[in-house]
């Protein structure tokens, strides 16, 4: 039996058994995120751990998030509103965040800046909406 | 071509190399008109990144001419107040309070109250009057004639997009080109051409005709210009006149110079990159991407000033409690440990919008938006209607260790 198979069988079955967790076909996790244009777009990318939901947008030309400064919190240019589901999940926002988002458009109780969330599994599923725009 | 290798000709100015590190003063104003800096930074971000200096003009002051490291200084505002100049020099005695120069809370309270002026969502609504505008200068220059790109078009430009944000009376526009150039000059960056006394009797004339339309918008509802914005708000409606002159000279300033300068830096940079003129001419939607490359390239403010509020560790030295702290953005753009080929100006480069020339933090460039949205109206309304946009001499730059400005471009169009 071809090994890919084994790992999509491992992987549907850890679905149905209500598993936190996907993997890839090396076994390693992979967290599933929807990114949601302001017009309703929906992209749906799976990306391993350990990534900021910015970097990952950008490495997959997901429109609408900038991320100017390269993640060091220090643009607010990759603003995204974290569906209430996930927010609790998606950790603190720092005093420099805070600070940030201050200064960005739009600013709802659910922003945050996408450079400050890491890809994990407690996040599989997470869904982020992008703004109209950045400032 | 590699600016690094712009070698300084009968400038009198020494090479780099030839100097013993600790005379190597970057805020020598003279360095960046004869474009000498570019080597002296060279050698600084290669040798000595975090650099010391006794300077006579300026006092003792350290350089950070890394990307990284001007990160991290604009982004620890804790550390490194931008109390109470955001300039090399500090003033003597004319120093008005405006909130680029404030740190938090009051920076936060007054930078808030003027951001809906310059917001993505006002700009969309004057996208078609910036497009109009542009069209209509673009319409009236002399093709096949020389003239000066920085006075019919950038300088024409950016002041009547300023007397919009204000809603100055738009006929007498270019005393905001004039109040910006004051504001912009002087000693405390490396500028001897107009006196402490004269800039600030020039300046009072600009608060004299900004307080008759405070009164004017207060007695009028709120609007989305900057007087208005402010007259209204009660969080600075009670300025005292030195104040809002501060906030005044920081708004003309901010979004005078800086677009100008980068609107100039296009056609320079295009010329001097015939590749990349062609590159733009067969791919117009390249556009957004230049104007991060233009902004990146040109740099048009060199630096910003803190003043450190405690001991920090930087680059294995130790900046003391009280020493000034000047983050070299021109440099930073150009340093290849974040940016490949940075001497090079590539119009289709990956991630252009990881610069430097907004900085970064709490006191990152407001106007940024509104500046690209300018420059790339510019050039989309260029490419319709010219080939080339000719460089027919040498640019004239402007003596400043401050804003990387231009004040004569010789320039010809060709029709298309």
């Amino acid at each position: 039996m071809h090994i890919a198979y084994l790992y999509y069988v491992k992987k549907k079955l850890g679905r149905s058994a209500g598993r936190q967790s996907s993997y890839d076909a090396k076994g390693r996790v992979v967290v599933r995120i929807t990114y949601v244009e302001h017009d309703g777009t929906k992209h749906e990318i799976e990306a391993p751990e350990d990534r900021s939901l910015m970097e990952v947008a950008v490495e997959n030309m997901v429109p609408g998030i900038d991320g100017d400064c390269g993640g060091a919190c220090a643009c607010a240019t990759c603003h995204v509103y974290v569906d209430d589901a996930w927010l609790s999940k998606s950790g603190e926002k720092s005093e420099m965040e805070t600070s940030m988002l201050d200064f960005a458009e739009g600013i709802e109780k659910n922003s945050r800046l996408a450079c400050q969330i890491k890809t994990s599994a407690a996040l599989d599923g997470i869904v982020v909406r992008i703004p109209e725009s950045q400032h | 071509m590699s600016q690094a290798a712009v070698k300084p000709e009968d400038t009198g100015i020494p090479d780099p190399y030839s100097l013993p590190l600790d005379q190597i003063d970057m805020g020598k104003a003279e360095l960046y008109p004869a474009q000498a800096h570019w080597a002296y930074f060279e050698r600084l971000r290669k040798e000595d990144p975090v650099h010391f200096c006794e300077s006579e003009e300026f006092g003792p002051y350290w350089s950070i001419t890394k990307f990284n490291d001007i990160v991290h200084v604009d982004t620890h505002h804790h550390q490194f107040s931008s109390e109470p100049q955001i300039v090399i020099g500090d003033a003597v005695d004319f120093q008005p309070p405006m909130f680029i120069a404030m740190d938090q809370p009051k920076h936060d309270v007054q930078r808030k109250v003027v951001t809906p002026a310059v917001a993505p969502m006002a700009l969309s609504e004057i996208e078609p009057l910036i497009r109009e505008r542009v069209g209509n200068v673009l319409d009236s220059l002399p093709v096949g004639e020389t003239f000066n790109w920085v006075d019919l078009v950038s300088i024409e430009l950016t002041t009547q997009m300023l007397a919009t944000l204000f809603d100055f009376p738009f006929e007498d526009r270019r005393k905001l080109t004039y109040w910006s150039d004051v504001a912009a000059s002087g000693p405390q960056v490396g500028d001897n051409s107009m006196t402490e006394e004269f800039r600030l009797q020039e300046l009072t004339k600009c608060l004299e005709a900004f307080d008759e339309l405070w009164k004017e918008r207060l007695a009028e509802p709120r609007k989305n210009d900057f007087i208005s914005l402010m007259a209204h708000h009660p969080d600075m409606q009670n300025m005292d006149p030195m104040e809002y002159l501060g906030n005044l000279m920081l708004l003309i300033v901010g979004g005078n110079d800086t677009t100008r300068n980068s609107m100039s830096g296009g056609v320079v940079a295009l010329n001097q990159n015939p590749a990349e003129f062609d590159k733009l001419r067969a791919d117009p939607s390249l556009i957004p991407n230049m104007v991060s490359e233009v902004i990146r390239w040109q740099t048009p403010l060199a630096h910003m000033r803190r003043n450190a509020l405690e001991d920090v560790e930087l680059g294995g030295k130790t900046i003391k409690k009280g020493d000034k702290v000047v983050m070299w953005y021109i440099s930073g753009n150009r340093d290849d440990d974040v940016i490949d080929r940075p001497n090079e100006f590539i119009i289709d480069r990956p991630r252009a919008r990881h610069h430097i020339s907004f900085g970064f933090g709490i006191h990152r460039c407001m106007g940024n938006r509104l500046a690209e949205m300018q420059l790339k109206i510019l050039w989309e309304e260029v490419l319709k209607r010219f080939d080339k946009v000719e460089l027919v001499g040498e640019p004239v730059r402007v003596t400043s260790n401050f804003v990387m400005g231009y004040s004569d471009l010789p320039v010809r169009l060709h029709a298309k």
